[in-house]
């Protein structure tokens, strides 16, 4: 409780002690009003001081439709009517619902807040004499030395100079299997080293690492505000005029109509139901509810290690229809392997690894990668100086120069304009052909490894009534027997990277109307793609800043499965939101209508304002709890 | 040029309230104000000074409802 709560929570007490023995001693000893109603006034104004005074203010400023304004209208009202006790129990009921709706709220904040709590107090940098000294992980400069200790976070990106430790990576993945660094291997901020002391040479400012982003990406997301959330704001700017002017004219013109045609007015009935009308109109149970929910998914997910970077992204994504996935490196690991190499008639196999790995040698793609592996392992090394004019051609591989002779790496269609002619049996997995001088030489079979966790995935997608589709710069074949054995809908394949923009743009003209279409992609290559489909979300993201940037989701480690679990969370939040937004509208007008009819009196109308926001804002809490 | 505030607020309608006046303050451009994290992000227009344009904003912010701070 914070001091405000504590003080607000003392006058509620004090007031309440008060009046019951007021209530008890009148209801023992008769005593007439003059010494009623002043008596009542003491515990009355204790209680309500503040919210006389705020509405005095707001009266000045011409601020009058505010909560203050009513609940002092309401309750002077009561007064005036001689229901003394009615008033001084309403204000007591306002201020405890007030001050349970602000703890409920400062306390879902903070829950909220410690799930996002990665971020690093000090950093122990290291001086020359070897003694360490704690610092602001501000005030490190790059190419400091850092010592993070066992049970410390790691305050700032950079390389391991010496030691050796698990780190637990769950701040940031929401996984709970710990990882193993040691001496060269680069470590990213938020994560906590387990059982070992790190020497870290900071490769970052501390603005700019990995915990410094996505601190700066969760804090920012509740500013990007979903179509629910702009709905409610809008629809507060017009609801409590609208009551209050019903107010005004429930007070008047019943009375007035009952005059003319000559029945007796009954003001004070048309008034005391005005005045429950007045405290109904107060919007803020239906304003709060809806960020808050929000807030509370947004949290969840980045607990699970799903960085969602807006509210408008999670609305989304609860809508989406289609599921786009990009082949390597999303739905597989991206991690190629030789399997097969098949020189042809007059080549052999050394020959042949030797000048694809070095046409191959300034490739940073993951086929070029693999191909060098496998001719390092056969115990040789590549000479780089020996390989000249080295093309890549987007799409279809590489062509170089190797002691004269032309070299070509790549598909089928490089083939083709090689003027090749390839024999070569179709194993499973991605074929890669040389040609020499036009010639061709062979072909060398890679395989991608399907992630574990891929077809899970896909089937939870499937059951949560997703399409999914696979795009892969991949063969047919290839592609066809990964989408058979992951249950993916619909496949296409053999594109360039220029075509998957114009794939997904394809996709988006055939979806349905108000549904999304989401892309998942590794953040790598795949910008464009990402920004261009309705919901972007990377994968694999930890210490990748560039797909932080491009995507909206942004997964930080490389499960699939994440996917599903967001687009649950995503789907049970909007469901609290539109629950809230029912119950508190529903409740509210309900009211309304029972108080213009006379049925509800003050006690269900405070109930409509105070009771709805808090059993409003537990269910938004409901968000952060979604498995 | 966009900066962050931190602010003080009870209650969601309130706030609604607030980054309204924010946003109607000259030299504003737009504001968003997020009640879970009490934070403001404002917009300013090119060439306005983000401290005096604050200012104004915090007048008129106290103007609607005196049980508020934004802390410059």
């Amino acid at each position: 409780m914070t001091p405000k709560q504590r003080k607000t929570l003392i006058r509620i007490i004090v007031a309440f002690v008060i009046t019951a023995g007021l209530t008890v001693t009148f209801h023992l000893v008769e005593v007439p009003w003059w010494i009623r109603v002043p008596a009542y006034l003491v515990p009355y104004v204790i209680v309500g001081h503040d919210v006389l005074y705020k509405a005095f203010r707001g009266i000045c400023k011409g601020q009058v439709f505010d909560e203050n304004f009513l609940m002092a209208v309401a309750t002077i009202g009561a007064f005036c009517l001689s229901e003394c006790l009615e008033g001084v129990a309403v204000m007591l009921f306002y201020q405890v619902g007030e001050l349970f709706q602000s703890i409920a709220v400062g306390k879902s904040r903070k829950n909220i807040a410690a799930l996002m709590d990665i971020r690093p107090d000090y950093a122990n940098l290291l001086a020359e004499d070897g003694t360490t000294e704690k610092v602001d992980p501000d005030d490190v400069e790059i190419g400091s030395v850092i010592v993070v200790n066992p049970g410390e976070k790691i305050p700032i990106d950079g390389v391991v100079l010496s030691g050796q430790s698990l780190l637990d990576t769950a701040a940031l993945t929401g996984e709970s299997v710990p990882r193993h660094v040691a001496e060269g291997r680069e470590v990213i901020s938020g994560c906590i080293a387990l059982d070992g002391q790190l020497r870290i040479e900071t490769t970052k400012e501390f603005g700019e690492s990995t915990v410094s982003k996505i601190l700066d990406l969760v804090e920012n997301s509740s500013m990007k505000k979903a179509k629910a959330e702009n709905f409610i704001s809008k629809f507060a700017r017009v609801y409590t005029p609208i009551v209050c002017y019903s107010a005004l004219a429930l007070a008047v013109l019943p009375p007035v109509a009952r005059l003319i045609f000559g029945y007796p007015a009954n003001w004070i009935d048309w008034i005391t139901r005005a005045l429950t009308f007045l405290v109904i109109s107060c919007p803020c149970a239906v304003v709060i509810s809806v960020p808050l929910s929000f807030f509370g998914g947004i949290g969840c997910a980045s607990s699970r290690g799903i960085l969602v970077k807006g509210s408008n992204y999670l609305e989304a994504l609860a809508d989406t229809g289609t599921i786009v996935f990009d082949k390597t490196g999303t739905l597989t690991e991206g991690v190629f392997v030789v399997t097969g190499c098949h020189p042809a008639q007059g080549w052999n196999r050394d020959h042949l690894l030797s000048v694809a790995a070095h046409a191959e040698s300034a490739s940073g793609h993951p086929i070029s990668l693999s191909i060098r592996r496998a001719f390092e392992e056969t115990g040789r090394t590549v000479e780089p100086e020996i390989v000249s004019d080295i093309h890549e051609v987007a799409g279809h591989g590489v062509t170089a120069l190797i002691e004269g002779k032309r070299i070509a790496v790549g598909n089928e269609r490089l083939m083709l304009k090689e003027g090749a002619a390839v024999s070569c049996d179709q194993p499973e997995g991605t074929v890669c052909y040389v040609s020499v001088d036009g010639v061709f030489a062979g072909c060398i079979h890679i395989s991608d490894v399907i992630r574990p966790t891929s077809g899970e995935a896909m089937k939870s997608l499937s059951a949560q009534g997703i399409r999914t589709v696979m795009l892969t710069g991949d063969r047919t074949e290839v592609a066809k027997r990964v989408a058979g054995e992951l249950g993916i809908h619909t496949v296409r394949s053999e594109l360039l990277p220029g075509d998957k923009v114009s794939e997904v743009e394809k996709l988006l003209e055939e979806k349905e109307k108000g549904s999304c279409l989401a892309f998942v992609g590794d953040g790598i290559n795949d910008a464009p793609v990402l920004s261009r489909a309705d919901i972007g979300i990377a994968m694999g993201a930890m210490g990748s800043d560039a797909a932080i940037e491009a995507a909206d989701i942004v997964l930080m480690d490389d499960d699939p499965a994440k996917i599903s679990l967001a687009l649950r969370i995503s789907r049970k939040t909007l469901r609290i939101v539109r629950q809230n937004i029912t119950f508190a509208i529903g409740v509210k007008l309900l009211c309304l209508l029972l108080g213009a009819f006379g049925i509800a009196n003050m006690w269900i109308a405070i109930f409509a304002d105070v009771g709805v926001m808090v059993i409003a804002v537990l269910n938004a809490v409901r968000a952060l709890k979604i498995r | 040029m966009k900066k962050t505030y931190k602010v003080e607020v009870d209650c969601a309608a309130c706030a609604e309230k607030m980054a309204d006046a924010i946003r109607a303050t000259e030299g504003v451009k737009d504001a968003t104000l997020s009640f879970m994290t009490l934070k403001v992000k404002v917009e300013f227009e090119e060439g306005a000074d983000p401290d005096t344009v604050m200012q104004a904003a915090r007048a008129n912010c106290k103007k609607i409802e005196d049980d508020m701070e934004i802390y410059l």
